[in-house]
């Protein structure tokens, strides 16, 4: 059962993952991200990591994916301003390369799965990865992290209002060029 | 119980597929969203490791992995959208003028 269900989760996301790097509109790239993110938490559940599953539909799908789908639709882009070339070759280059890559990481991830060490999954408590026990590691061994992320957060907003941010009487200007 | 190389597996998909799409798309936001997708196939791996292992610290460096790709989606979008102001365009083959 729990295999079946990791299965149809891993194909849906890798069809949504293929989905995504081959469609040419902005907005169904956007929403095959959305389902992957999906299947993730899915698969997220299944390893009993409930609070970042939950953190994976909230934040990411929730938050991350809404950002993005605000900026395509606020660029209003046409199908025709990306594939103004499409360039074959660079395509089935890239795809060739892509695929060696995957067969070379997963030779590797094979054989080190396949040590003693990773043979079978420890017996965990029902608590494992739950709200509790993560909130317990945030808060107290890795609070100096935490609260650099705070600052990190601050900083990106910092420089996304100065990067998008619309100056007085800078916008005329810009539209010139 | 699934063993860990379905997970390792899944995880290395993702990630390659992430890759193919740095490298083919030509659309900025295709491209920040395939970097999403390989920051994502990386928390697929922590997490599995996290549960072979016993140990649920992995499951805050994912936390940390959600917010630096918070911050770099939104400062990479508004990279995009200050770009798309300036030369109308979110192709990148188009924004080559450090080339020049």
């Amino acid at each position: 059962m729990d295999l079946v269900v990791f299965w149809i989760a891993a194909g849906v996301a890798g069809a949504a993952a293929v989905n995504l790097i081959f469609q040419s509109k902005p907005i169904n790239s956007v929403l095959s991200l959305v389902v992957v993110l999906f299947a993730l938490a899915v698969i997220y559940l299944q390893l009993s990591a409930e609070f970042v599953a939950a953190l994976q539909i909230i934040i990411y799908a929730g938050a991350i994916m809404v950002l993005f789908l605000f900026v395509v639709m606020l660029l209003n882009l046409q199908k025709d301003q990306f594939l103004s070339e499409r360039r074959p070759t660079l395509r089935s280059f890239g795809v060739l390369l892509g695929g060696t890559l995957i067969i070379e990481i997963s030779l590797i991830a094979r054989t080190f799965a396949a040590r003693g060490v990773h043979a079978g999954a420890p017996v965990v408590s029902d608590d494992f990865g739950g709200v509790r026990q993560v909130g317990h590691l945030l808060f107290d061994k890795y609070l100096l992290p935490f609260e650099l992320t705070s600052i990190l957060l601050l900083i990106a907003v910092a420089g996304a209002l100065v990067l998008a941010g619309r100056r007085p009487g800078a916008g005329i200007k810009g539209k010139s060029e | 119980m699934i063993p860990l190389a379905n997970y390792l597996l899944l995880s290395t998909v993702l990630f390659g597929l992430g890759v193919i799409g740095v490298i083919i798309s030509r659309n900025i936001i295709t491209i920040l969203m395939s970097v999403e997708l390989m920051l994502n196939a990386a928390n697929l791996a922590l997490i599995s490791f996290a549960r072979w292992h016993g140990d649920p610290g992995a499951h805050v460096f994912v936390f940390i992995v959600f917010v630096v790709a918070a911050a770099e989606a939104a400062v990479g979008l508004s990279l995009v959208i200050a770009i798309f102001r300036r030369k109308n365009t979110v192709n990148v083959d188009d924004l080559n003028i450090l080339k020049r």
